[in-house]
């Protein structure tokens, strides 16, 4: 079953599956990862039907394999999201995304007056809730939550 | 605490605290000292707040310390668009120590991390302003000469209210009760009465204070400004609600003591200024010797 759904995006020899990635926040994730800025090949597919999301992407990037640090920083956009790692066509590892307990640049902040918003300084969070996700700023100490989260 | 920065009462220990705040008795006994003497001490206010400048000045100055600095934006090179960054690169070099007060939240914490010498925050917009809630506290303890197991009343403008917000944060570290005493529309916001109930901490809410005002050992009283209501006529309504008058100081009990950050405007009413129970300016010129104490911590002087 599971082979046949991964099949309508064509499969890779070595790289990474990212899946159950949410359709709405397919491009958060290319572009969070870098992938709009990489040569290798990258096939996508999107809108696909999934029981638990409603509609699904799903990401390949063939050879390339991500650092857990670097995959957790999706977390934030598709905290759902599945990886296959693939080694000459077969998954020889599967892993999930966990929300990290600090997120670096990559959160807007959501408070019009914090500093974050008028002076080039990284934003910092510390996630003070993973399900919901919630994060408090480090400088404004104000509370940016899921449904006002922004990407920068 | 020397070369740390004091940017929110949460980055000081309970027992940090406990020694700013003897350290100020320090300075209460003798508040003309030269502990400052050879140091110059930027005060960079962005915005202008004449008492908090004022207070933090006479600190310096009875330290005999130096001052450089402005007292309002449009007299600085942030007139010229400036960024908060290149200001407090080029004035860490001219200084031992920052005194900002800046209207961006966050600016504080910032301003901290790219400064070469000690920020002390004295106002990030409406986030934090610690030296406000150390002389607060320092208040309290003077006052009712502990700080644990007191009933505290907050009334007025508990949702905007920066210094309320921070003095029961601080103040839920010695097992206070809360009474907050506000309009509907000023209500205390949700995530500072989670915070309590995940400290276990009781409090109260009400719309009005004259029926249990003999259970409080300190009201703190905070001004209801008519911008803060989406309905003028809700103003109207609620105005004279949160006005303190002597009349109602009768049944207190004898140790309550009346605090207010000020400036007042007519939230208590002047009839109250001559009442042993009204500490309002003592409160104000504690903040100076409060501040003295800061000064000296955060350069590693005392
Ligand atoms: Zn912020």
């Amino acid at each position: 079953m599971k082979e046949t759904k991964q099949m309508s995006v064509s499969a890779i020899q070595n790289g990474t599956v990212i899946d159950h990635v949410p359709a709405s926040n397919l491009f958060k994730v290319i572009q969070i990862l870098g992938l709009d800025r990489i040569d290798n090949q990258i096939t996508f597919g999107t809108n696909l039907e999934s029981k638990k999301l409603g509609r699904k992407a799903i990401i390949k990037i063939s050879g390339v394999f991500f650092e857990d640090k670097d995959i957790n920083r999706i977390a934030l956009v598709a905290p759902d999201a599945k990886l296959n790692i693939i080694k000459d066509y077969e998954v020889v590892e599967k892993k999930v995304v966990e929300v990290p307990d600090n997120i670096i640049g990559i959160a807007k902040c959501m408070n019009p007056k914090c500093i974050t918003n008028f002076e080039s300084v990284t934003t910092r969070f510390r996630v003070v809730s993973k399900k919901n996700v919630a994060l408090k700023c480090h400088y404004c100490e104000k509370i940016t939550n899921q449904e006002n989260l922004q990407i920068i | 605490m020397k070369n740390r920065s004091l940017v929110s009462i949460d980055d000081f220990s309970t027992e940090e605290i406990l020694k700013i705040l003897d350290l100020t008795k320090e300075f209460e006994k003798q508040p003309i000292r030269k502990l400052l003497a050879g140091k110059v001490i930027a005060t960079l206010f962005f915005e202008p707040s004449t008492r908090t400048r004022l207070s933090f000045e006479s600190a310096i100055n009875r330290l005999g310390g130096k001052i450089v600095g402005f007292a309002d934006a449009s007299s600085s090179s942030v007139s010229k668009g400036e960024t908060l960054n290149d200001t407090i690169r080029t004035v860490s070099n001219y200084c031992d120590l920052i005194v900002m007060r800046h209207p961006m939240e966050g600016s504080a914490r910032f301003a901290s991390e790219i400064a070469t010498v000690p920020v002390i925050n004295a106002g990030d917009g409406a986030n934090q302003h610690p030296s406000q809630t150390l002389l607060d506290l320092y208040s309290i303890r003077k006052t009712q000469g502990k700080l644990d197991n007191l009933n505290i009343f907050m009334v007025g403008d508990l949702k905007y209210g920066r210094t309320v917000h921070s003095l029961m944060m601080a103040m839920s570290r010695w097992n206070t009760t809360f009474n907050f005493i506000s309009p509907e529309e000023l209500k205390m916001p949700d995530e500072f009465k989670l915070y309590l109930d995940n400290l276990g901490l009781k409090y109260y809410e009400h719309n009005d204070f004259t029926d249990i005002i003999s259970r409080a050992d300190i009201i703190y009283m905070t001004r209801v400004q008519k911008e803060r209501f989406s309905d003028p006529i809700e103003y109207e309504k609620v105005k004279n609600v949160y006005v303190l008058r002597n009349s109602m100081l009768k049944n207190t009990k004898p140790n309550m003591r009346i605090l207010h950050p000020l400036p007042r405007v007519n939230e208590i009413h002047q009839d109250v200024d001559n009442n042993p129970k009204a500490y309002y300016f003592e409160q104000a010129l504690n903040g100076v010797y409060t501040r003295q104490a800061i000064l000296c911590s955060l350069l590693g002087i005392k």
